[in-house]
C-alpha cells in the first residue's frame, strides 16, 4: 500500500467533506460516482453491500467511507478516509457554532436560527421517510417501523430494546 | 447554556452515544443530551442541530465538534469526536470482515432486514420529537411541509432546497423575531 493511495483517499474525501451539505447520506450518490465509475475501486454491488454494513454498525452513517477506505488500503485507508471526511466539515461547524454563541443575543443570529428550524423539521422527517422506504419491503417491516416510531416518540424506552426486538422479529418472521 | 463539562464527561457521554447508535446516532444522542444528562433543553438541542445540519458534513459529527468546542474548547471537541467515533470505527471494520464471511447466511440477512426497519422507526420517532416543538409555531408548518415535499417527494439536493426555502423562511423570521 503506497502513500499515494492514502493521499488519493485523503484528497477525495476531504473534498467531499465540504460538499456534504445535508449529511453523509446526501453525499452517497456522489461517493458512488467517484469510487465506482471513476476510480474503479469497487463494483456497484460491493458499494451497496458496504452501504448496508455501514448502516448495520452503530455510529454515524458517515462510516460508509471507512469501509471503502479499508477496502482500498486496509485499516490505515479506513482511518484516513474517516479523518478526511469529518475534519474539514467538523472544524467549520465548530467555528460557526462559536460565532453563533458569541452573538447569542444579536438579532441576525436569532433570525437565522429561527429561519433554519422549519428546514430542520422538514429534513429530519424526510430523511426518516427515505430510510423507511428503503427498508420497508413488506407489511412486517412497515409494522416494525411504525411501532418503533411510536415507542420512540411517546416513551423513553431505550432504543437498544427496540433494535433487539426488531432483529429478533426479522429472524423469526421474515 | 450547558454547564462546563470535563473532557472525560464528554468522551464517555459521546462514547455511549456512538456505541449504541445503530441506524444513526441522532436518536441516541438526542436522548442522551436532552433526556438523560440534561446538557441541553430540547429547543437548545434543536438550535444547535439545525445549525450543524445546515453546514456541510455529517450532522452528528458536526454536533460533537460544535458542542465539544462550546463547553470545553478544542480539546473538548477532540474528546467528544474521539468518544463518538472510536468504538463504531472498530466495530464497522470488524463487521466488514464478518460480513465478507457470513453475510450470505439467511438468518443473518433476515436479522439485518428487521434491524433496518426498526432503525427507520427510530429515525421517524426522534424526527417527530424534534419536529413537533418546531411545528407549534404556525409559520413553520408550511415551510417544513415544503422542505419535506421537496426532499422526499422530488428528491432535490439540500443546497437546492435551501436556495428555494431559506429566503422565504428568512423573510418570515425577520418579520416575526423581535
Amino acid at each position: 500500500m503506497s502513500a499515494n493511495i492514502l493521499g488519493q483517499i485523503a484528497t477525495l474525501f476531504g473534498k467531499l467533506s465540504l460538499l456534504a451539505v445535508g449529511g453523509a447520506n446526501s453525499t452517497v450518490p456522489e461517493i458512488a460516482r467517484v469510487v465506482v465509475n471513476q476510480k474503479h475501486w469497487l463494483t456497484p454491488s460491493q458499494f451497496s453491500q458496504f452501504y448496508a454494513i455501514a448502516n448495520a454498525a452503530p455510529g454515524p452513517n458517515v462510516m460508509i467511507v471507512t469501509v471503502i477506505g479499508a477496502h482500498v488500503a486496509g485499516v490505515p485507508g479506513g482511518l484516513v478516509a474517516t479523518a478526511a471526511m469529518v475534519l474539514p466539515a467538523g472544524i467549520t461547524a465548530a467555528i460557526i457554532a462559536l460565532l453563533f454563541d458569541k452573538h447569542r443575543e444579536a438579532r441576525w443570529r436569532r433570525v437565522a436560527q429561527a429561519a433554519l428550524l422549519p428546514i430542520t423539521a422538514g429534513l429530519v422527517l424526510a430523511a426518516a421517510c427515505v430510510l423507511a422506504r428503503q427498508s420497508d419491503t413488506g407489511w412486517l417491516t412497515a409494522a416494525l417501523t411504525i411501532l418503533t416510531a411510536l415507542f420512540t416518540w411517546r416513551t423513553k424506552l431505550h432504543p437498544l430494546w427496540l433494535l433487539g426486538a426488531g432483529a429478533l422479529a426479522g429472524m423469526l418472521l421474515l | 447554556m450547558p454547564p462546563k463539562l470535563t473532557r472525560t464527561q464528554l468522551f464517555t457521554g459521546f462514547f455511549q452515544a456512538g456505541i449504541m447508535g445503530f441506524g444513526g446516532v441522532l436518536p441516541i444522542i438526542r436522548r442522551l443530551m436532552v433526556d438523560e444528562k440534561r446538557w441541553l433543553t430540547q429547543m437548545e438541542f434543536n438550535e444547535l442541530f439545525s445549525l450543524c445540519q445546515s453546514l456541510p458534513g455529517a450532522n452528528v459529527v458536526n454536533l460533537s465538534f460544535a458542542f465539544g468546542t462550546r463547553v470545553a474548547g478544542i480539546t473538548g471537541a477532540v474528546a467528544a469526536v474521539l468518544g463518538l467515533m472510536s468504538a463504531p470505527l472498530a466495530i464497522v471494520l470488524g463487521l466488514a470482515w464478518l460480513y465478507g464471511r457470513y453475510g450470505g447466511v439467511p438468518i443473518v440477512r433476515h436479522a439485518l432486514l428487521g434491524l433496518a426497519a426498526t432503525a427507520a422507526g427510530l429515525a421517524l420517532g426522534s424526527g417527530l420529537r424534534i419536529a413537533v416543538p418546531i411545528l407549534k409555531v404556525r409559520r413553520n408548518v408550511l415551510l417544513a411541509a415544503s422542505v419535506y415535499a421537496l426532499a422526499f417527494g422530488l428528491h432535490l439536493s439540500l443546497p437546492l432546497i435551501a436556495l428555494l426555502v431559506l429566503p422565504v423562511s428568512l423573510v418570515l423570521a425577520w418579520r416575526a423575531v423581535p
